[in-house]
């Protein structure tokens, strides 16, 4: 009858609060809270050379920490938590559209940006995939990379200039970034945006990760229980659905914090 | 349909807390020095350094004689004999339970203390203690009276009355123990429709009241039927209530948590979680308690 212990539905989210331009010396920040889960991703851009199969592209490299959830999870303990959470991010964003990796080159096979993006477990209280996605794409939409301008040399050597103006840079566009939803099965339905004890109840979850046109860029089922082929299609489109309602609210909260611009209210942890 | 809530972070400003009712209340943080006096005993809570009485917890001062400690807002449940207590089971063991009551040390019910299914009154045999895993098992939720306290803190559950016993159908919210407040009477029957268990321990059961009270059961059958919608949209509310309640740290009992029910009322269930509806209710309710007070 659609009616979870917090009185949500099956596929409402609780209230979050999203806030990017967190950390100061950072390409590009995001902050998300989701009432219990607490997520600060921070993106930083460094030149490298690029991949050997992708010589006219940059890449993105995920690192996820959680040392500073529990003490069990400290050190070696959030370690496999941490590399599986970098893993999926891996995945999902490995599709060919989901970032446009062409803008991050400067010279084809021998200078890139790389965009280092480091995500902080900070609080964990159930759906951190999610969170994590909605902070990661937060933090893309933040991102601010300078603009570099190659210089030839007459012998050849390319030199890189970095222009003057601390304002002048390019922003990625995250239209076609995904989001993760999480649809976690207990008993026979399934409910997004699980608190902590509705996924103790679930032995099951998918995790889907939706582009805010409905497309869907990547699925990977995680828990030890099984899943009913029939209810896998009924996931994947809630899952459509939901992400669908999840990228316009999240693009109207980026597009409310950009126009306010340099009279925002800087919130970050003090509030 | 999909509901989906993004905001932008605001700076909460604390709740009015001049409301409050009389009587200075000597709030200390971990670091504070409480006094310079060197005449004092220092209790829990406290440490001399430098002739200084330096607090080690954050709370209220409490001042006895010659006696200073802190009691503090966060702690675990310190069990007195007589509280009420929800709890789950950890372990089965050779003649007793271990149960989990958010205190230092696991709870104890002891198999000589419980009520047989069906009211029997024996002594056990050795047949019972084989058969204990049939009566409570690893996970179950009980509801028991404390007995007695052992020397090292650890606490002695009984069941013995008919209103002790296994927990069926229904929500558990857990809170910090110093938030519920110390009555005659724990068992409440709200006339929204709901009953509900304020555990001394700082876990509330909210539960459908039971159509009639069966008293042969011994407090062991177990209602597995669902639970009709209306039922459960009242006990939705009421934990949402609590949890608004807890989240403005204000002592709960069984007026408080109805005052702040009714006021939820105009609410969606779902809205009541959201911080400006939050503060809505509580302050109301919060009126209101200070209007039966005055």
């Amino acid at each position: 009858e659609d009616l979870r212990v917090d009185g949500r539905g099956c596929e409402d989210y609780r209230c979050a609060e999203v806030e990017t331009d967190v950390v100061s010396n950072t390409s590009g920040s995001a902050r998300v809270k989701l009432v219990e889960t607490d997520i600060l991703v921070g993106i930083k851009a460094e030149m490298g050379t690029p991949k050997l199969e992708k010589p006219d592209e940059g890449y993105l490299e995920f690192f996820v920490d959680c040392s500073s959830n529990s003490p069990e999870l400290e050190g070696r303990g959030g370690e496999e938590l941490g590399t599986d959470i970098a893993n999926t991010l891996y995945r999902v964003f490995s599709g060919e559209n989901s970032v446009d990796l062409k803008s991050l080159c400067i010279n084809p096979k021998e200078h890139c940006w790389v965009l280092y993006v480091d995500v902080l477990l900070l609080e964990c209280g159930g759906n951190i995939f999610d969170a994590i996605s909605i902070a990661v794409k937060a933090a893309l939409f933040n991102t601010r990379i300078p603009k570099v301008r190659v210089l030839e040399d007459e012998e050849g050597t390319k030199e890189i200039e970095l222009s003057d103006d601390p304002y002048d840079c390019i922003r990625l566009s995250v239209d076609e970034v995904p989001c993760i939803v999480t649809l976690s099965k207990i008993g026979y339905r399934h409910v997004v945006d699980a608190t902590l004890q509705e996924e103790a109840c679930s032995l099951a979850s998918l995790l889907i990760s939706v582009t805010s046109k409905g497309a869907i860029t990547s699925m990977k089922k995680v828990g030890k229980g099984s899943l009913d082929p029939e209810s896998i299609f009924e996931m994947m489109e809630a899952g459509q659905r939901v992400g669908k309602s999840l990228h316009i609210a999240l693009q109207k909260i980026l597009d409310e914090e950009e126009s306010l611009g340099t009279s925002r209210p800087k919130v970050g942890f003090l509030g | 349909m999909a509901a989906v809530t993004m905001r932008l972070p605001a700076v909460r400003a604390p709740l009015d807390s001049s409301a409050a009712r009389g009587g200075e209340k000597h709030l200390v943080a971990p670091g504070d020095t409480i006094t310079t006096d060197t005449g004092y005993m220092r209790g829990h809570g406290t440490y001399v350094e430098d002739d200084k009485l330096i607090a080690s917890v954050a709370g209220v001062v409490e001042r006895v004689n010659k006696l200073v400690c802190v009691r503090a807002l966060k702690a675990r449940y310190n069990g007195e004999i007589g509280d009420i207590v929800v709890g789950r089971i950890t372990e089965v063991q050779q003649k007793r339970w271990k149960v989990e009551t958010n205190s230092r040390l696991d709870s104890v019910l002891l198999l000589s203390s419980i009520n047989l299914p069906g009211g029997e009154l024996r002594r056990k045999s050795a047949e019972d203690e084989l058969a204990m895993r049939d009566y409570l098992q690893e996970g179950d939720l009980i509801s028991a009276e404390v007995q007695s306290i052992f020397s090292d803190g650890a606490v002695s559950l009984h069941t013995r009355s008919l209103k002790y016993g296994k927990l069926a159908q229904g929500v558990l919210v857990q809170v910090s123990p110093s938030l519920v407040k110390r009555q005659k009477t724990h068992f409440h029957d709200l006339p929204c429709g709901a009953s509900v268990i304020l555990g001394n321990n700082g876990f509330i059961w909210i539960y459908p009241t039971p159509e009639q009270k069966d008293d042969e059961a011994g407090g062991y059958t177990s209602n597995l039927e669902p639970v009709p919608l209306s039922d459960r949209e009242v006990i939705s509310r009421l934990r949402n209530c609590i949890v608004a309640l807890v989240t403005h740290k204000m002592m709960l009992f069984d007026t408080s948590i109805l005052y702040c029910y009714e006021a939820s009322l105009p609410h969606q269930i779902k809205d009541i979680l959201k911080p400006e509806v939050t503060e809505e209710i509580v302050l109301e309710a919060r009126q209101r308690l200070l209007d039966l007070e005055g």
